[in-house]
């Protein structure tokens, strides 16, 4: 049967096919999709969102090494947070086959870095297969398990957000039952005490030379012969821009098993071509493999470093040609995402950017925009977790140093279950003074809607227990008193808050506890919170002085021209902040 | 058949550009098509541009349209069009939605909404400009509008018309929305 998927459905289906019985991740563009397609297979494969990309790498590493097929998926950076579990199971090798989904993002569309995890997979010694469509996503996840038992060795399966979120047609197959083994201690293999993982590392070296022989002879790597003036390695999406590129005026080594890189089979391809072309994205990975094998070719000294590639791109840099368009004598404005309508971050944001002389560190969430005009209110964002540890480190060097300022720290309550917890269990313990700010919208945003610890249910639909926040505030060692709960969207609970925490001079949270205005609410969201999306807001013109005063909260809601501030009721969720914010009373909320 | 066509819905976040792609993609497919389509998730979403990539023919390698090869551009809002002209193939048309949505620059009163887009790209390229929200609520429901364009995005492409929509509309709208997306879409066909 043929089906339209993205190459994120089709790791999904390719998992299922390929007899896999568990699958953790973390949530993070452009990886969620995968984890989120699991369910439908839930008779077949157990799934689960963990708390962070570390938690999801072991737990599926425990399944492999109890003898299933497994597999974790990340984004390219919770890849960073998994480096610890995965460079040592590189050493011990699988039972059950076991596949690392990392997603790179090049062109940075929905992230703090762009990190080529190609060079992961080299450091770290894992196999690595590099799907190119959404049909060799399907295909290669559903071979990545055998593969891996084969060789001992866990799978990288390396995807871009291109990969991930275009969709193609996919011919969908079977699934493939793997046997489970009894269980067997293997203590030697696994414990890696250093008298064992010195000799794991020594097998780690033959297991690689094993496989890379294999890559020189296998179905993932594939030559098209054309003609033979131009000669093109390639892997990933980027094969297709020079497939596009070149048509059949060049020849191709289409690359799909890439660590580790067949030798023979690229000596051999380039010994038959005029001159050699690498087309890749981000760093010269491939490149300077061919190159260290002693072949002269061209890749990034025409082709750029970073950023997402594509065929006009390649075709410019190899063909010199750049397509004819229409042009327009008008000037387009930036459209930069803004905080939604009813966004409960906006009303604490809103309260935060009116304090002065404050050091506000940030997290990794839609409350990134926070930061942005016209509230302003983060000044760092770094990576998952970081704001309450950074935010530690600042206050402790501000109060040495004789300085004043006052350190916030903003983070979400999926980041903080990430690894914020860590940080404010090490700001607590060395007695540190910076304000913690944990915004708990009942979901994790971001990335669409994923259940996390704090949310009452699993990624397969089923109740769980909810982490109360407060209870682990104290539970790390906040007092009591300085723990407190409010409604972000009323701002003098806010401000309140505010007045109370911030002069003190020992570790104190506030936590925000109103529901994201796009969640899907649970039956628990209702009855916790009845007034959800019950009025809408209308300012009366008469009563308007036109001081845009409510504009300045950034509500998207709000249309503001020369003459006059409307709300737009397709937009408008009633959070009530303009109208709290207005001086002339001129904003009214009514009944929806 | 051989040649590689290119379409680009352009719009908000937000504004629901997935149903009309879906039932595009799945059409093409159904009449014997490679297809691919191609849009971009994530922080974009909350109000930014957002862009769905849609390329069918015989064979197709990239699931981006480059610039200068788009044969119709639909764009949900005006500036949109605006900015995704230089993705416009020479001759192809633009189809506008003829609706605006101020940034974040504008409403804070940082910069302006340029005036007078869909009469300077009249101009410059083919447009076909209508208030596809209006029709959609003449027809019943402003949220029609996607299904409104896709009927105008599917007449302006040609060559789509032995593809039977009104049982993709069936297989991919909820019941007791299908009488309505199916008058959208002959009512965006037939402007």
């Amino acid at each position: 049967m043929k089906v339209i998927m993205s190459g994120n459905e089709a790791t999904a289906r390719g998992a299922y096919e390929g007899g896999a019985r568990f699958a953790s991740a973390y949530p993070g563009t452009p990886s969620t999709e995968i984890l989120e397609n699991m369910p439908q297979y839930g008779e077949s494969v157990y799934s689960e969102w963990a708390p962070n990309e570390k938690v999801a790498t072991e737990a599926a590493i425990g399944a492999s090494i109890a003898g299933v097929r497994s597999f974790c998926a990340m984004k390219h950076v919770g890849m960073n947070v998994a480096a610890d579990p995965i460079y040592t199971f590189a050493y011990t090798g699988v039972t059950g086959g076991f596949v690392m989904v990392v997603a790179d993002d090049p062109g940075q569309h929905s992230s703090q870095n762009e990190q080529d995890n190609r060079n992961t997979a080299k450091s770290a010694r894992l196999l690595m297969l590099e799907p190119s469509d959404s049909q060799e996503s399907k295909d290669f996840m559903k071979k990545a398990f055998a593969l891996s038992e084969r060789f001992d060795m866990p799978v990288l399966f390396h995807v871009t957000t291109r990969t991930c979120h275009s969709k193609g047609i996919v011919e969908l197959g079977e699934r493939e039952e793997a046997d489970v083994p009894d269980y067997e201690p293997k203590i030697r293999k696994y414990v890696t005490a250093p008298a064992n993982a010195k000799v794991l590392r020594a097998t780690l070296e033959d297991r690689v030379a094993a496989a890379r022989e294999f890559s020189n002879n296998c179905e993932f790597n594939r030559v098209e012969m054309h003609s033979t003036k131009i000669g093109v390695i390639t892997s990933g999406v980027s094969y297709q821009y020079a497939r596009e590129t070149f048509g059949e005026d060049a020849s191709y080594l289409k690359l799909g098993l890439t660590f580790p890189l067949p030798d023979d089979l690229i000596k051999d391809f380039c010994s038959k071509v005029d001159k050699v072309y690498i087309v890749e994205e981000m760093d010269p990975y491939i490149e300077e493999h061919v190159k260290m094998l002693g072949i002269e070719c061209t890749g990034k000294d025409v082709i750029p470093r970073y950023d997402e590639l594509n065929t006009d791109i390649v075709r410019k840099a190899f063909l010199g040609v750049e397509p004819e368009t229409y042009k327009s004598d008008l000037q387009t404005v930036v459209r930069p995402p803004a905080l939604c309508a009813g966004c409960p971050h906006r009303g604490f944001f809103y309260a935060l950017s009116k304090r002065k002389n404050l050091m506000i560190t940030g997290d990794i969430g839609c409350y990134t925009l926070g930061s942005s005009a016209p509230l302003g209110a983060m000044h760092t964002t770094i990576c998952m977790g970081a704001s309450i540890s950074q935010g530690h480190g600042a206050s402790i060097a501000l109060k040495d140093a004789g300085k004043d300022t006052k350190v916030v720290s903003v983070i979400g309550d999926s980041t903080f279950f990430h690894t914020g917890v860590n940080s404010l269990m090490d700001e607590v313990y060395n007695s540190g003074h910076n304000l913690t700010v944990i915004l708990d919208n009942r979901i994790t945003g971001m990335t669409g809607h994923q259940q996390n610890p704090g949310t009452g249910y699993t990624l397969m639909g089923k109740e769980a227990p909810e982490v109360d926040i407060p209870a682990l505030c104290k539970a790390i060692g906040v007092k009591d008193e300085n723990i407190i709960t409010v409604n972000p969207n009323h701002l003098d609970e806010v401000n309140d808050a505010l007045d109370k925490l911030l002069p003190k001079d020992e570790p104190c949270v506030l936590i925000t506890r109103w529901p994201c205005v796009l969640k899907k609410f649970s039956k628990q969201d209702i009855d916790e919170f009845p007034t959800l999306h019950k009025t809408q807001c209308v300012i009366d013109q008469d009563k308007c002085k036109n001081c845009k005063m409510c504009v300045k909260t950034g509500c998207p809601a709000l249309i503001s021209t020369k003459e006059k501030v409307v709300v737009d009721y397709t937009s408008c969720n009633g959070c009530t902040v303009c109208k709290q914010v207005c001086p002339f009373k001129a904003i009214e909320e009514v009944t929806r | 058949m051989s040649e590689v066509k290119n379409i680009l819905l352009v719009g908000v976040g937000g504004q629901g550009t997935i149903l009309a792609s879906k039932i595009l993609t799945s059409g093409l497919m159904k009449a014997g098509y490679d297809v691919k389509m191609s849009e971009i998730h994530g922080m974009s979403q909350r109000g930014g541009s957002v862009s769905t990539q849609v390329r069918y023919g015989e064979k197709v390698y990239s699931p981006i349209v480059g610039k200068g090869s788009a044969d119709v551009i639909v764009a949900f809002e005006e500036m949109e069009a605006l900015r995704w002209l230089d993705h416009l193939k020479i001759g192809g048309t633009m189809v506008i939605n003829d609706h605006q949505i101020q940034p974040v620059p504008v409403n804070l009163g940082n910069a302006e909404y340029p005036e007078g887009i869909i009469e300077n790209l009249s101009k410059i390229c083919d447009v076909h400009a209508f208030k596809a929200a209006e029709i959609a609520t003449e027809l019943g429901n402003p949220k029609a509008m996607n299904i409104v364009l896709l009927g105008a995005l599917v007449k302006n492409m040609g060559g789509l018309d032995e593809i039977d929509w009104d049982a993709e509309i069936e297989a991919n709208v909820k019941p007791k929305f299908v009488e309505l997306n199916k008058k959208a879409f002959h009512a965006g066909y037939e402007l």
